[in-house]
């Protein structure tokens, strides 16, 4: 008969056994090598987390602004000069079936806002004056921050409400009676200080004046440059497709029509390009994990020659002393890979929750990171356990 | 304490079994045959030169020689570790040469037991873990190589004590879990080197009964020492030097087959310095 007969492999129960209880053996080193694979693998799943949880935030943001939010500016002639929207456009547009707000802004010309008549005309801190109309706020979806908005009332007068940026740009925080700025060479009262637009960035560097003050005291021509178009959900691409021809109908390809939400949404899609390098250096520190549990290996194979001899005498078969040392290796990095995407997630979870953003961690993320240090177990155990497994018994035995 | 074959074997211990009923008494345990061991280098060093040495069923055999007769290294070819660069090892009539070392190893889990001079357990695990390891690689399940070593432990005296670490044990006692670790597969024959090397003389005597006790109860043991008090009182002694076997006793008379009654069984004073029987320490 051939000894081999019905000879079965080690149960997996048995080299789990072995193979927690070779690495219980050597503790605090086992924890150490395991902490390397534990690094590499939470990085890459904190990188990966967060990127999708601030996304997942972003998105959550633009909807609640709203997605039906549309614009339309003046565009260019083919000459290059900017092509004004006619005075009627607004009130055409309103009659777009499914339109339900429509708000504009106009930019006064030649005007220039300062914090006082002493500062140099270049210093225009790159603001814009615009006349508003009187419900712009909730179509653009911002409030104010501080005082009022325009009314029938202010809006008649050298009254100006001040974009988010712009009130910063000019170094004001906080408004009290009786303070106003120099806007083309005329002074205005501050009423009131917007939020940031996040749909309308345009509005944050604006200073923003009345139609009527806007033509009484800045020499404003009436002409709006952007409407913004509130539409029903469900009919924002039929009013899309019908808003430049309605605004401009003698030149509707020199209107600009945009969905800022849309745009918003594809920034958000953008990886990062930070990343790819967090990523390479979540990959690194995995690369440098394996390296340290190779060596742990190399060392324990050395230091276990009588365990490896004695299990050779038990019965061992080359084979089987090579599945206990890469079992070893595989159970070493499986725990950093789970410890290492624990901490990866936590760490994702704190920072999304203080941003106010949901976590979400992508599945990809939570396989891929113990998958990867399996893998590298694997590899950085190959070595190690083809060692164990090539000592001759007679060799592993004899002491020194 | 006694010591029987199992009433309910693995299928190893069946074929070992049927082996010897085929066999008869004409199937040598161990046979060496002209078997000689040399180590490549200039001029080659040969360990063991054309020994020859057959051991039957139930035997017990001291194999004496001086550190670097080669005793170690006819050990490690009749324990299948090693392989003659000359002559035949047949175990149980399998012959090593032909064997894998697949084959070898599975013929060491289960007709083999080994004894080592330094215990060689395992710190972290159970002394029932211990001696259970010995069945590990016959393909025995975890709760039978559970069962089976505690009946092991019994039969070396330490049923009491399973749960123990090695470390909360003498050492008489680690190597009382050595040997229950040797014999819980039941092989046809047990393999020691220097069993009580590591040991007081008084703990080296108890474990030397222990082994006359397992020889008594029928199992196949060789023996391997430097010591020639300890050789002479085997019931068969094998003289080895400078890898030639000098001198063999030969088997036993069947009415001879016991430890040979010696003062040294006689329990020791605790302060075993004075005593007559203190095993001499190596020539080396």
């Amino acid at each position: 008969m051939t000894a081999t007969a019905g000879r079965k492999p080690l149960q997996l129960s048995d080299l789990a056994r072995l193979s927690s209880v070779g690495l219980g053996t050597r503790k605090l080193r086992a924890e150490l090598s395991a902490l390397g694979i534990a690094i590499g693998v939470a990085a890459i799943v904190a990188v990966l987390g967060l990127s999708a949880s601030s996304q997942a935030g972003l998105l959550n943001e633009i909807n609640q602004l709203g997605t039906n939010l549309l614009t339309v500016s003046n565009g260019q002639s083919f000459t290059g000069g900017a092509v004004e929207l006619p005075t009627t456009a607004p009130a055409m547009i309103g009659r777009i079936p499914g339109v339900h707000q429509v708000q504009t802004t106009g930019t006064v010309s030649g005007a220039n806002a300062y914090r006082n008549p002493y500062i140099p005309a270049p210093a225009t801190n790159a603001l814009t004056v615009q006349a508003a109309s009187l419900s712009l706020l909730p179509v653009v979806a911002t409030t104010v921050a501080q005082g009022h908005y325009l009314n029938a009332a202010t809006a008649q007068e050298p009254v100006t409400v001040l974009g988010a940026g712009a009130a910063q740009r000019l170094g004001i925080d906080r408004i009290f009676p009786g303070e106003r700025i120099w806007v083309g060479g005329q002074w205005l009262y501050i009423a009131g200080i917007l939020k940031p637009a996040v749909l309308a960035p345009a509005i944050d560097s604006s200073v923003l004046v009345g139609y009527p003050a806007a033509s009484k005291y800045l020499g404003f021509d009436g002409h709006p440059s952007t409407i913004y178009v509130r539409a029903e959900n469900d009919r924002v691409n039929r009013v899309d497709d019908l808003l430049a021809a309605t605004a401009n109908p003698e030149n509707p390809n020199q209107v600009n029509v945009s969905q800022p939400s849309s745009a918003l949404v594809a920034q958000a899609d953008a990886k990062s390009a930070l990343n790819g390098l967090f990523l390479g250096l979540g990959a690194v520190a995995l690369l440098v994990g394996a390296v340290g549990v190779a060596n742990i290996m190399i060392i324990s194979v050395l230091e276990r020659r009588s365990e490896i001899g004695l299990r050779r005498a038990l019965g061992a078969s080359r084979r089987h002393v090579a599945e206990q040392f890469l079992a070893e290796a595989l159970l070493l990095s499986a725990l950093g890979g789970v410890a290492g995407t624990v901490i990866g997630g936590a760490a994702t979870a704190m920072y999304a929750l203080s941003q106010h953003w949901s976590v979400v961690i992508p599945a990809m993320a939570f396989y891929g990171g113990i998958g990867a240090a399996l893998l590298i177990g694997a590899i950085a155990g190959l070595y190690p356990s083809m060692r164990a497994a090539r000592l001759s018994p007679t060799e592993a035995l004899r002491t020194v | 304490m006694k010591y029987t074959l199992p009433s309910t074997p693995d299928s190893y211990a069946v074929a070992v079994a049927d082996d010897f009923a085929a066999g008869g008494a004409g199937v040598p345990v161990l046979d060496v045959d002209n078997a000689s061991r040399s180590y490549p280098g200039e001029p080659p060093v040969q360990a063991l030169r054309e020994v020859n040495l057959t051991i039957g069923q139930g035997e017990l055999v001291g194999i004496v020689g001086p550190s670097g007769s080669g005793k170690t290294t006819l050990l490690q070819l009749m324990g299948t570790l090693d392989r003659p660069t000359g002559g035949r090892v047949q175990i149980t009539g399998l012959d090593v040469a032909t064997m894998a070392d697949n084959d070898l190893s599975y013929l060491r889990a289960t007709r083999i037991g080994f004894i080592f001079q330094q215990f060689f357990l395992a710190e972290h695990a159970t002394v029932l873990d211990n001696v259970a390891d010995g069945l590990l690689y016959a393909g025995v399940p975890l709760k039978q190589r559970r069962q089976r070593a505690l009946d092991a432990l019994d039969l070396v005296g330490l049923a009491q004590r399973p749960h123990a670490r090695p470390t909360q044990l003498s050492g008489g006692e680690r190597q009382r879990v050595a040997i229950a670790r040797a014999l819980v597969g039941h092989p046809a024959i047990v393999l020691a080197d220097e069993p009580t090397g590591n040991l007081d003389q008084a703990t080296g005597q108890s474990i030397l009964a222990l082994i006359d006790q397992l020889h008594q109860a029928g199992s196949t043991l060789v023996v391997i020492t430097h010591d020639h008090i300890i050789a002479e009182r085997m019931p068969r002694k094998v003289e080895i030097l400078d890898g030639h076997i000098v001198a063999d006793t030969g088997p036993a008379a069947p009415d001879d087959c016991r430890l040979r009654p010696s003062a040294s069984f006689v329990q020791p004073p605790v302060s075993g310095h004075h005593s007559a029987f203190s095993i001499a320490d190596d020539p080396s």
